[in-house]
């Protein structure tokens, strides 16, 4: 028997094991192969539609490598300041405090540049959900030097690596604004495998549901790479990544149910 | 009719209020008010003044260099406000603390003892409404009536209960103000 | 009904204005001399009266940030401040002009640069009128001159700003901020529901339903063609604006030979030195910018063809002076006489100066 499978004989729904994010545009993604944020913009995405939520969320791009979120993500959103976002989200919440609202934030802006607002919103107590890209480095200005930069890591501004005795130690924020009354649930997580996608999913899931029963400021860090920063192969880059982010930024939850995790 | 005012003594005296009580009976009667208090630190236990013009007309400038009527309540306000009085104008003084007295010959002069009556009727704190008692009994240009309606709308209700002792105290100040010099 | 009168402060005025113009919410941080703005409404408690928000942010970067969150909403938003604070503020607004978002920002000025003094000033009017933060923009900017104007121009404000997608400013001083006045209060306007808000403001991000493309907020595009497009669009605003907001009063104009040009305390001034001026016989009149931007250029030109010569009064070293000189065009004398640092000109110093720079100048 000859017969020759056809395109659509092979489409079927007993077949399909992957689809396009339904809150996800068609717009072509305008990260570098191998970086975190696809991922993690996918994943928000899913959880606002399993949730049923598109027409009950805001969010709010950063200034950063995901500065165009809004391109890529379908729901209205809002473009902030460098590092303003949280205090958007501020008003927002505020002003409609039946929607979903959620900022996407690299390191740059909101350890460096946003750290005010990032943590008078946490000390607020703010109903909102923070995901919060990290992965040490300025990407879109060309590779930078982060307040995240690991201590003699390389960037185009510490070319000879991070001395901390001049340039300061890398900001902890998430372990930070774990300690703050007004947040709820604060979690560090990872996308680089199959494994690390499903627990962050998971989190950005609780960190939404938290939020709507309004029980304070719910904040998803995922530790990413930037191949082009870090100057790597994407692989490399993520076997960097094990080997020296997750030893000084351990994935896991840092604070469930408004309690610290010992 | 216009009747600009400048309130002057230490913080604490009840100067701003006394403005905004007569301003507030400006409104009663259907005038235009202003009242423009010097504000900043010196509010924290320095001297304090306010600006306060009554008039039946649009009110220009709410800053002021000369006055109908000066109310001075210390020494250095004395000595900054007696020469701004126009020629003719009033100046009215508690004589308590004022080391010394007003000069001028060519405008009204009156004293009213507040302080001293204010502790002698145990209420030191409606001192202020002696010497504005003191005021319309000299210049009536406000009513009694529209003075008490002033009194109650500036008062959060929460110090309604001290109309009375208020009301006491301005007809006091009505009884004891008493003339030094007339032109 | 008997009309509702009250004895307020302009800051007062500028926080119960706000209640019944049916604002959503008003987002500040302390800074003298406008501080009660955000007291007042505390106090008020508007989240019984109407539901509007009042926060108190962590700085005036976050205040105005969270105005441009709300504003992406098309909720009725504002915020208030004094000179140092408005500085800081002028990324927000840069940022609120170019995404095109109505928005009142308060100005209780006092006098700079830097911490300056708290006193009253009106040295901020390049900052107000000419752009303040980068790029081409403008303000819709109003002066208010009264402590009823102060109440008056909340409501007037955000009807320019959502008329035209404009950040409004209202440019007042410390001296308006501080004294009380006579105020004339007007009926409360419902705020808008989350429908009308729809209705009205069907670009605003109140989450994306089916009927409808995703709303998106943003002041960046990166292709130039575009981004000039834009510009090209938002200049062609302002000429409406210019066109059709512009706001002005005169006092005594008609017979003057000379020409007092004062907004805000500095025209209250002026009107005293009227008053003066009148006993000695000299005819000069008041000309009162009740709008900054748009400025009112063809009738301040028009004017200059019938008078001897101009006095700016500003509480500045001469900032709006700029503007006239520009309407009249070199056709008469233009002077400028001011205080700086906290100070108010007397009726007295102004019609000297009057006297000397213009009319014997």
């Amino acid at each position: 028997m000859a017969e020759t499978l056809t395109k659509q004989d092979i489409i079927k729904d007993e077949n399909i094991v992957y689809k396009k994010t339904k809150l996800m545009t068609d717009k072509v993604l305008s990260y570098c192969p191998g970086c975190g944020h696809g991922t993690t913009h996918r994943l928000v995405m899913e959880v606002i539609d399993e949730l049923d939520a598109q027409a009950n969320t805001i969010g709010i791009a950063p200034v950063g490598c995901s500065v165009l979120a809004y391109e890529f993500m379908d729901i209205d959103m809002q473009e902030a300041a460098h590092g303003r976002a949280p205090a958007l989200a501020t008003a927002i919440k505020r002003l409609m405090p039946d929607k979903f609202v959620f900022t996407y934030q690299g390191d740059g802006d909101l350890a460096a540049i946003g750290t005010g607002e990032t943590i008078h919103a946490a000390n607020r107590g703010e109903n909102i959900t923070i995901i919060f890209v990290n992965n040490g480095i300025y990407g879109m200005t060309g590779g930078q030097m982060a307040p995240t930069t690991l201590p003699g890591m390389k960037s185009s501004t510490c070319p000879y690596g991070r001395d901390v005795k001049m340039m300061g130690y890398p900001l902890k924020i998430t372990e930070l604004i774990a300690r703050l009354p007004g947040t709820y649930f604060v979690t560090r997580q990872a996308v680089h495998t199959p494994a690390n996608v499903r627990k962050t999913k998971k989190a950005i899931r609780k960190a939404f549901d938290l939020q709507k029963q309004n029980k304070g400021l719910t904040f998803v860090e995922v530790v990413s790479n930037c191949n082009s920063g870090w100057k790597m192969t994407p692989v490399k880059a993520n076997q960097w990544m094990v080997d020296n982010m997750f030893p000084f930024y351990p994935l896991g939850d840092i604070k469930v149910d408004g309690e610290l995790v010992k | 009719m216009t009747e600009e005012i400048i309130i002057a003594g230490f913080g604490g005296q009840g100067v701003l209020s006394m403005g905004k009580i007569l301003a507030y009976s400006g409104i009663m009667q259907d005038q235009e008010v202003s009242w423009m208090p010097s504000y900043g630190p010196e509010m924290r236990g320095g001297t304090a003044n306010v600006t306060v013009i009554l008039s039946d007309n649009r009110i220009n400038s709410p800053i002021l260099t000369q006055y109908d009527t000066a109310i001075i309540l210390n020494q250095q306000s004395m000595d900054k406000f007696e020469p701004e009085v126009k020629p003719g104008g009033l100046l009215l003084y508690d004589p308590n603390g004022i080391i010394r007295p007003p000069e001028r010959k060519d405008i009204n002069i009156y004293k009213i003892e507040a302080s001293k009556e204010a502790s002698n009727l145990g209420l030191p704190k409606i001192f202020n409404m002696i010497v504005l008692g003191g005021y319309i009994k000299i210049k009536p240009i406000v009513k009694l009536d529209n003075v008490m309606l002033g009194l109650k709308k500036s008062l959060p209700p929460r110090y309604h209960h001290m109309i009375p002792d208020n009301e006491k105290a301005i007809k006091r100040g009505l009884e004891i103000v008493e003339d030094v010099q007339k032109v | 009904m008997a009309k509702e009168l009250r004895l307020m402060k302009g800051n007062e005025a500028v926080a119960e204005a706000a209640i019944r113009a049916g604002c959503d919410g008003y987002f500040g941080y302390p800074i003298t001399p406008q501080s009660e703005v955000m007291e007042y409404l505390m106090a008020e408690k508007p989240h019984e009266r109407t539901g509007m928000v009042v926060l108190q942010a962590e700085s005036e970067l976050a205040s105005i940030n969270m105005v441009y969150g709300g504003a992406c909403c098309g909720k009725k938003v504002m915020t208030s401040s004094s000179s140092p604070g408005i500085s800081l503020m002028q990324e927000g607004i840069s940022y609120l002009a170019g995404a095109e978002l109505p928005c009142l920002v308060v100005n209780v000025v006092r006098g700079g640069p830097g911490l300056g003094t708290i006193q009253p000033s009106q040295s901020d009017y390049f900052q107000a009128t000419k752009g303040g933060g980068h790029g081409d923009y403008k303000l819709i900017t109003l002066a208010p001159s009264s402590v009823q104007e102060m109440y008056d121009f909340v409501k007037v404000a955000f009807n320019l700003a959502f008329k035209y997608q404009n950040p409004a400013m209202i440019l007042s001083d410390g001296a308006i901020g501080q004294m009380m006045e006579k105020v004339v209060l007007e009926d409360q306007i419902p705020r808008l529901t989350e429908t009308e808000i729809i209705k009205k403001c069907p670009w605003a991000t109140t989450g994306k339903t089916p009927d409808r493309e995703r709303n998106i907020i943003t002041s960046l595009d990166l292709d130039p063609a575009r981004q000039e497009r834009h510009n090209l669009k938002l200049q062609e605003k302002y000429k409406k604006i210019t066109e059709n907001e512009v706001r002005y009063e005169t006092i005594d104009c008609e017979d003057a030979e000379y020409i007092f040009v004062a907004y805000g305390t500095s025209a209250r001034i002026c009107l005293k030195a009227l008053q003066l001026a009148k006993e000695k016989g000299i005819k000069v009149g008041l000309f009162r910018p009740i709008t900054l931007f748009p400025f009112p250029v063809n009738q301040i030109k028009e004017m200059a063809g019938k008078i001897k010569g101009i006095l700016s009064i500003e509480m500045s070293a001469g900032q709006m002076i700029e503007d006239i000189k520009l309407a009249v065009e070199g056709k008469i004398k233009v002077e400028h006489y001011g205080k700086m640092g906290g100070i108010i000109p007397s009726p007295n110093e102004v019609l000297e100066a009057l006297e000397q720079k213009i009319i014997g100048g």
